[in-house]
């Protein structure tokens, strides 16, 4: 049986598509494999002519010592994002139910001027926030430093979480409201259960966010209380820079936020729409 | 008036403190914000551990924020100081970066109390605590040096293309075109700050000690004929390296590495590089690696020196003055110098264990002793921080411009902006 | 329905939130502009870091030194900088991540996979990307080599991060007449299509703020009015402005890191369109061409420009990609970002840095408000 020209057409362009694909794939991959490489080599090892080698026996004990500089700032990044990401989840996702569904003196101006704070240079504040953190006895601890992330991260919640909800049908809620259910009875039995979506999407987002974040970081910690993006700055910021330890540094501080990412990848695009303030 | 009694009052305090101090056993903590992380974290860590075999109720918390050359370190360290949390003590380049910044601010609390009594007076050498001292006071205690202007070289190679190694810079650009004929890099420089760094070698042998001095007394202008002559210098020796081609994409370390792999002929690096080519790379000093005074600069030590001092508000002020008497003491420099590949700041601390230096720190040592010593300024001694920062904008200017007239003036309008040439 | 008990308890509800936000963003900033107007820094008689710094009012004097001062062309390389930055880092990840989508979009086996893969950079940190890529970018290393150790071909010479090649030179005194000219045209624009939508009112308008830009320019020709963009002549032998050829590297890493972003964006907007819409246009006889041609393109215009407006206001904050990349001293691939960090926390110029901080928020404002007003004008006159 021959092929029909269109037959013909059809295949050259699925195998083009491929083939583009995975040329693309193996762009994106290049960084990781030589990070991955530079990782597993010996120091003594590691030059410039010789970077894309594999190495000849890969060399654990960069990851190690990362893990020994890298100390406690792994327990704190943890206990930082999940305080943070809890609380500003629940706060945005109040927040934004509020915003979806209830007339609100001055809501035309309270919105936009809430959602203006997650596009702010965070330097601009750097200075006043530290007085302000000083003030209140919150400076340098990680419980500090989850209120800081979680105010910066309440518009982005809020805002995904009122997408979310304008789109529950009102008649929903005025049916609980004719049952009886009042503004927290309404968000327990109607919103709260249709926002599971919403709430990986923030999630996902927090995390990645606050995980990764390094100004608020170095500027508002004592050392007892730094993140991981502090510690790998320290690796890769020393002046006689080994290559092997920033790589296997990168890597470490980079698994969790790609695990997430891997598993719970499809709630990201489902919601992505949600996060560019369309409403 | 206020403040110069607060000061008065604080001294009093600590002299009687210190009275106090040596009859008890200390306890609480001690944080020392440093950013010697990485190669430079074990010399710190020894000093640390002598002092808890000595302070064993104390927790030490060894406070480090690396990256970018302490850039970060700085950030953190200013929030701090501005909001009133000092750590015990801190880490700061002796000279400017420590009184042009924080004693100015009111920020530190004087030494010299503990200075008469641990008799640092005779152990320092007088050019090193003037520079510590303002109105009198002393304000941090300063535990290593390491010397600025050194010539690296590779003997083996430089005899094999049989140029002499240049005590003069006349030499050097005699010997250039040499250099340059067999391919060789005559002198390679590294990313932004070596350059400066190279910079004030050149200016240092055109102006001499006391002109060097003068730039930040007031007596040698920025826009005098003389610095319109160390830029001209500086163009021409520029001439003979990599400015232009590879340099700005260079670490030291690679600088250094060029040096060795022959090809590059010579490289000015302050002597942390000795720490790396006999440490980290395991060269013998005068064998692996030659060193030399800077061209037109023998007899003189351009220095800088790391420190620590007391913070004013510092919660525990009794654990900090313990810490600084370790540092100041023989066996806290030599418990620190050998790993960290400087010498002592105390004159009298290399000849007390000899062993644990080698060549090239014995030599460092020597002249320290020896030579005229003036401040870095690409490290913070001569100038303060504004000045450091802006002079980066006058080097920008005259690599971009070619112009040793528009350097000079642009370095002169810095001057009076950072009123860091007025004298101190 | 709801009554006015449960409105209170929303409000109520909302308020903390309002009073964080508030304080932390609107009270902070106002700090900011204050400290912005003072001589923090600026006076060496008061040492910035002392317990009480004397700061002075000193009105819009920091704001008219960055924009005239010959010695701070520093800001004005920031400034150019920022602009080349974002126009080729959104137009490289719009253009990547459309190219990403689109090819996704063709039912492939194994779509998850790719989509993985493409998006996987932007769970990664800044910090972490700089790390990356500065190591992928070194001279006679890692990208630079490849041709050779792949194909045998020479390696690359160029050097990513560290060249000091001016591309594009412009003078910076030609500036506010290039400003000029982009606002006439704009402006021409807009009244031509409010024209042909019979919208005269607005055409008109828009004609009138043409010649008001116009007039502006030529007030500034004769010296009437003062704008902060008269610089000393001296500034172009000193610091030629211009496309610094070090951002390349940057703007490589950036691409890599967020087109996944904007691909996940169009997948999205690709997947909204109804199939229904697709399959009439194949059934009138549409290739599958014109398919996206006539109907998807059109249908993301919308989401286009959502990115576009959310990537161009990340490269106007862009800094810690640029510190872990080019370290903080590198004149070429100098951003306000950078800036800020190193007046402010390294020469202790407390007020030049917020200054600098000011017109960084300043222009994230210029472009974030008009689209915040128009996604909500659009979401209400939707109706809810």
């Amino acid at each position: 049986m021959s092929m029909t020209a269109y037959q013909w057409r059809r295949y050259t362009i699925r195998t083009a598509i491929y083939v583009a694909l995975i040329l693309l794939t193996v762009v994106f991959l290049t960084p990781v494999y030589l990070v991955v490489v530079t990782s597993l080599k010996d120091p003594a090892a590691i030059n410039l002519a010789t970077a894309w080698n594999t190495p000849e026996t890969p060399y654990w004990q960069s990851f190690s010592e990362v893990l020994d500089a890298f100390g406690p700032r792994l327990q704190n990044s943890f206990a930082l994002v999940i305080g943070a990401t809890m609380l500003s989840s629940l706060l945005g996702s109040l927040n934004g139910y509020v915003f979806a569904k209830w007339r609100i003196p001055g809501e035309r101006y309270l919105f936009p001027l809430m959602l203006f704070g997650m596009f702010i240079p965070y330097q601009a504040i750097l200075i006043p926030l530290f007085d302000f953190m000083r003030s209140v006895n919150l400076y340098g601890g990680v419980i500090g430093l989850i209120l800081i992330h979680t105010v910066y991260g309440l518009p982005i919640t809020t805002l995904i979480f009122r997408n979310f909800y304008v789109d529950i049908p009102d008649e929903m809620l005025e049916a609980a409201a004719i049952d009886g259910a009042d503004f927290f009875g309404i968000y327990q039995h109607v919103v709260f259960p249709l926002s599971i979506p919403g709430f990986v999407v923030v999630v996902i987002w927090q995390f990645t966010q606050i995980w990764n974040e390094f100004l608020f970081g170095v500027t508002m910690t004592n050392t007892d209380s730094q993140p991981i993006t502090v510690g790998l700055a320290q690796l890769a910021g020393g002046e006689a820079v080994k290559w092997n330890l920033p790589m296997a540094g990168a890597i470490v501080a980079a698994l969790p936020p790609l695990l997430v990412y891997i598993v719970l990848g499809r709630y990201f695009i489902r919601g992505l729409l949600a996060g560019s303030v369309k409403g | 008036m206020k403040k110069r009694l607060l000061i008065i009052g604080v001294l009093v305090m600590t002299l009687s403190l210190i009275g106090i101090v040596r009859a008890q056993d200390l306890s609480g903590q001690l944080e020392i914000f440093s950013w010697w992380s990485g190669d430079e974290g074990p010399a710190l860590e020894a000093l640390i551990a002598l002092y808890n075999s000595q302070n064993p109720n104390v927790e030490v918390i060894n406070a480090t924020v690396t990256g970018g050359s302490g850039v970060n370190a700085k950030a953190v360290l200013k929030t701090r100081m501005l909001g009133g949390t000092p750590p015990d003590t801190f880490q700061v380049h002796a000279g400017q970066e420590l009184t042009g910044t924080w004693v100015v601010a009111g920020r530190m609390q004087d030494l010299s109390g503990l200075y008469a009594e641990q008799g640092w007076n005779e152990a320092f050498p007088p050019d090193l605590i003037d520079l510590l001292t303002v109105d009198g006071a002393i304000y941090s205690v300063p535990v290593n040096i390491h010397r600025s202007n050194v010539l690296w070289y590779n003997p083996a190679k430089v005899e094999e293309w049989g140029v002499s190694v240049p005590a003069t810079w006349d030499e050097f650009l005699a010997a250039c075109p040499t250099l340059q004929a067999a391919g060789v890099t005559p002198l390679v420089v590294g990313e932004a700050w070596t350059v400066n760094h190279l910079w004030e070698s050149i200016a240092l042998g055109i102006l001499g000690a006391d002109g060097w001095n003068g730039i930040w007394t007031g007596e040698t202008l920025a826009n005098s004929p003389e610095m319109v002559a160390v830029w001209n210098r500086f163009s021409e020796i520029l001439a003979c390296s990599n400015v232009g081609a590879d340099s700005a994409g260079l670490s030291w370390q690679q600088a250094v590495d060029k040096v060795l792999a022959g090809e590059a002929a010579f490289n000015i690096m302050g002597d942390w590089a000795a720490g790396y080519m006999s440490t980290t790379l395991g060269l013998e000093p005068g064998v692996g690696f030659g060193f030399a005074p800077a061209p037109d600069t023998a007899g003189s030590f351009m220095w800088l020196s790391d420190s620590f001092g007391l913070p004013v508000g510092a919660p525990n002020p009794d654990n900090t003055i313990a810490w600084l008497s370790l540092l100041g003491s023989v066996e806290g420099q030599n418990a620190f110098n050998p790993l960290k590949g400087s010498i002592p700041a105390r004159t009298d601390a290399v000849a007390a264990a000899p062993d644990l230096y080698n060549a090239y720190l014995q030599s460092a040592a020597e002249d320290w002793a020896g030579n005229r010593l003036v401040g870095s300024l690409a490290h913070g001694v001569a100038a303060n921080e504004r000045f450091m920062g802006d002079f980066n904008t006058v080097m920008e200017v005259f690599i971009a411009s070619g112009s040793a007239e528009a350097a000079a003036s642009a370095m002169s309008a810095v001057c009076i902006t950072s009123g860091a040439c007025a004298g101190a | 329905m709801r009554n006015n008990r449960d409105r209170y308890i929303a409000f109520v509800m909302l308020l903390p939130s309002l009073i964080l936000v508030g304080i932390f963003v609107y009270g902070f900033i106002g700090q900011a502009i204050q400290t912005s107007m003072t001589d923090w820094g600026q006076n060496p008689a008061q040492p910035p870091l002392a317990a009480t710094v004397i700061k002075s009012f000193v009105g819009l004097q920091n704001y008219e030194n960055i924009m005239t001062d010959t010695l701070e062309f520093y800001f004005r390389n920031a400034l150019v900088n920022t602009f080349f930055f974002t126009v080729l880092f959104v137009l490289g990840c719009v253009a990547a991540g459309m190219i990403l989508a689109l090819l996704l979009d063709q039912k492939v086996v194994g779509e998850g996979f790719f989509r993985t893969i493409f998006l996987f950079p932007m769970a990664l940190s800044f910090v972490v990307t700089g790390t990356i890529w500065r190591w992928m970018l070194q001279p006679g290393g890692g990208v630079n080599i490849l041709p050779q150790v792949l194909f045998g071909l020479p390696p690359i010479e160029f050097s990513w991060i560290n060249s000091r090649d001016v591309w594009l030179p412009f003078e910076w005194g030609n500036v506010p007449a290039y400003l000029t000219m982009a606002g006439i045209a704009i402006l021409a624009f807009l009244a031509v299509r409010y024209a042909s939508a019979r919208r005269w009112r607005a055409s008109r308008y828009a004609v009138l703020a043409a010649v008001i830009v116009l007039l502006v320019f030529a007030a500034r020709l004769w010296d009437f009015v003062w704008l902060p963009l008269d610089t000393p002549e001296a500034e172009t032998p000193i610091a030629p402005k211009g496309f610094n050829a070090a951002l390349v590297g940057i703007i490589i890493a950036a691409v890599w890191q967020m087109s996944g972003y904007t691909m996940a964006m169009f997948i999205a907007g690709i997947r909204g369109v109804p199939e229904e819409l697709r399959e009439a246009a194949r059934v009138d006889g549409c290739s599958e061409l014109d398919v996206y041609r006539r109907i998807v393109l059109p249908q993301l215009n919308p989401i286009i420009l959502s990115a576009m407006i959310i990537l161009g206001h990340i490269s106007l904050k862009i800094f810690d990609l640029v510190f872990a990349m080019a370290g903080p001293d590198n004149a070429k691939a100098v951003v306000p970002g950078l800036l800020v960090y190193t007046e402010g926390f390294r020469e202790n110029a407390f007020a030049k840095a917020s200054a600098i901080a000011v017109i960084m928020l300043f222009f994230v404002t210029l472009i974030i408000v008009p689209y915040l007003w128009s996604q909500l004008r659009e979401s209400r006159s939707r109706g809810r």
